[in-house]
């Protein structure tokens, strides 16, 4: 767990980001709150179309010009929501770096993987072209490249899908930025793979005192990876906590359903639990709780009244108005298993 | 791992492989051939040209080709062969001038509404729809009417039309560049937006564009001769294959090789273009990236 002493590296402050037009906008993330401390780890886990690759995306704002930013971003005492472009690229790459979820197609395929680490180098470091080359030899050294140096002149093409991510995380730091944005980083690889790069991650987050936010949709990575996670639903946090506090003592009916959905011991041929119906289209939105349609312990008022993120622990807060009910439902169902 | 990892293969240069590739393919070494001694021809005629282009010889007008003027003479005793080599002065000029500026212009303009969309992109359509309405020919012989004739004047007209269709192009493949994440992880680098289309989008959009530039110059050659053909292009007594058919059209039954020579000169050279741009476009073409 991260030391709660840290510093807080950036802090979100009711992000809201939407599309389309200002009469009837289409709100993809929606008084979205969180802060990350310096070395921390956090993950943002939902599935598809809950928000969390547009909030990594407004952070820098490139979801800019078509996307519109609002509340506060702050980082390092700016708010980046309110600066401009020319601003914005300023941090972007140096203070802030991103990788993608899909290495085959992140990488220019026309530039060797050496050129475009020093790339980045001319844009935000002022070395000469012997430093460059020395500092690209280490950083693909650093995560975790063989025979670093002969690499260099290699293209895309000449490199595994695993590889290629670890080139893309190679050309982030470059800069050495001190928060790293991780959009799904792991699943267009296998699972071998996919621990590599998370355990890359994990020890360069470590070594270099570097925040992290790993968006995923997997479980099983954050409670691998992540030291904090934050569970977002239709463009809105659920619930926020600690690993341990989500994984072990979720509150949420669907951070719930989300662990009862990973198969623990089942017999074969058995069916597996899903989560009923489907995310809600963004237009279609409900003015109160966004699970509601897909809630078993939706009330009334859940519709209608948008529950705040209320403190259940240290750490830990979940945005749900019958929290004990959902306890109850999915200990019952556990139980009846 | 470390002993079975510093074990570099040896491999030969990718420009190596490139040409190795490119010269194994007929039509590739068919178009390569023509394309190289066309310019040969375009930049030194004075050596090819067994005769003055410009020079009268009362004594051999209309002689049938044998082996001291083995394309004839023409009407003024002028060595046809002689003639049509100096045209590829003219015509490859034409192929180039004619398509360059087209193609710069194109180039530039398309990748940056194909990167930026919205209202530039828009209003680049109209523009785009307005030029393409006209037949290509007759909007580029109004221009050069009003104008005037002249090969400077026909490149302007040339240029004025063409230049939306390189922009056509540049702007789908930007288009489709742009959604790849390289194009995103460049935004979240830092880069600015020139660095990210010229850099980044651009080279990997311009492979059809060179593909296409090739066929176009074809094309462009076959348009200068036509403009030369009706006098407005290239002024007579410049050696030109257009003007050099339209001089031997009068006498088409009695000196049909004043026309037919250059004519083959057109295909020629037109077929060497397409041939290249034909091998071109299966060299480039990404091999299951």
């Amino acid at each position: 767990m991260a030391n709660p002493q840290q510093e807080t590296v950036l802090e979100l402050r009711h992000l809201r980001t939407e599309f389309g037009s200002r009469q009837h906008p289409l709100v993809a993330v929606d008084d979205v709150s969180f802060a990350v401390k310096a070395g921390e780890i956090l993950g943002l886990v939902g599935e598809s179309g809950s928000g969390k690759s547009i909030t990594l995306r407004s952070i820098l704002g490139i979801v800019r010009p078509r996307g519109r930013v609002g509340g506060e971003i702050l980082w390092k005492g700016r708010d980046l929501a309110a600066l401009d472009e020319a601003a914005l690229r300023k941090v972007r790459g140096r203070e802030i770096a991103m990788i993608f979820q899909e290495p085959m197609s992140s990488l220019n395929p026309l530039l060797t993987v050496g050129l475009q680490i020093s790339e980045n180098l001319v844009a935000h470091t002022g070395l000469d072209a012997k430093a460059r080359k020395a500092r690209a030899i280490e950083l693909l050294e650093m995560v975790g490249i063989p025979s670093a140096r002969d690499r260099l002149g290699d293209y895309p093409h000449e490199f595994s899908g695993g590889m290629r991510q670890r080139v893309m995380i190679a050309i982030a730091l470059a800069s050495n930025p001190q928060l790293l944005l991780a959009d799904e980083p792991t699943t267009a690889l296998d699972v071998t793979i996919q621990d590599q790069i998370l355990r890359l991650i994990q020890s360069l987050s470590r070594d270099l005192g570097m925040a992290v936010i790993l968006v995923t949709h997997d479980m099983g990575v954050v409670a691998q990876t992540c030291d904090r996670v934050a569970v977002m639903y239709g463009g809105r946090l659920c619930e926020v906590g600690t690993t341990s506090q989500v994984i072990a003592d979720a509150r949420h009916p669907y951070a719930l359903g989300l662990l009862r959905s990973i198969p623990r011991d089942v017999a074969p041929r058995t069916p597996l639990y899903s989560i009923p119906g489907a995310p809600p289209a963004l237009n279609a939105l409900p003015l109160g709780c966004a699970f509601t349609t897909r809630c078993p312990v939706a009330g009334p008022e859940c519709r209608d009244l948008r529950p705040p993120l209320e403190t259940v622990g240290q750490f830990h807060e979940v945005a749900c108005h019958h929290r004990v009910e959902a306890l109850a439902h999915f200990r019952q169902q556990e139980a009846a298993q | 791992m470390s002993v079975v990892t510093q074990i570099q293969p040896h491999r030969p240069g990718r420009f190596r492989v490139f040409i190795g590739r490119a010269f194994s393919r007929p039509s590739f070494v068919i178009g390569f051939t023509i394309i190289v001694m066309s310019i040969a021809l375009a930049l030194f005629p004075q050596i090819f040209a067994p005769y003055d282009p410009l020079a009268f010889d009362m004594t051999a007008i209309q002689q049938a080709p044998s082996l001291a003027h083995p394309f004839g003479t023409d009407n003024f005793g002028r060595d046809v062969l002689s003639r049509v080599i100096w045209a590829y002065r003219v015509d490859m000029q034409m192929a180039l001038f004619a398509t360059i500026f087209a193609l710069t212009i194109g180039v530039t303009v398309g990748a940056f509404v194909g990167y930026y969309g919205g209202i530039a992109d828009t209003i680049f359509g109209r523009c785009v729809d307005a030029i393409i309405t006209f037949p290509f020919l007759v909007l580029v012989i109004a221009i050069v009417a009003v104008l005037g004739p002249g090969l400077v004047n026909m490149y302007i007209a040339i240029t004025i039309v063409n230049w939306v269709y390189y922009a056509r192009l540049t702007r789908a493949e930007i288009m489709t560049q742009k959604a790849n994440d390289y194009a995103a992880a460049g935004r979240v680098l830092g880069y600015s937006d020139r660095r990210i289309i010229f850099r980044h989008l651009l080279p990997n959009a311009m492979s059809p564009i060179i593909v296409y530039w090739m066929t176009d110059m074809a094309l462009a050659i076959l348009l200068g001769s036509s403009l030369g053909y009706l006098g407005l292009g290239a002024q007579p007594p410049a050696a030109e294959w257009g003007v050099l058919i339209s001089e031997g059209r009068n006498f088409l039954l009695t000196a049909w090789w004043m026309s037919l020579m250059p004519g083959l000169a057109i295909v020629l050279t037109g077929l060497g273009f397409s041939l290249l741009g034909d091998a071109l476009a299966d060299l480039l073409r990404p091999k299951g990236r």
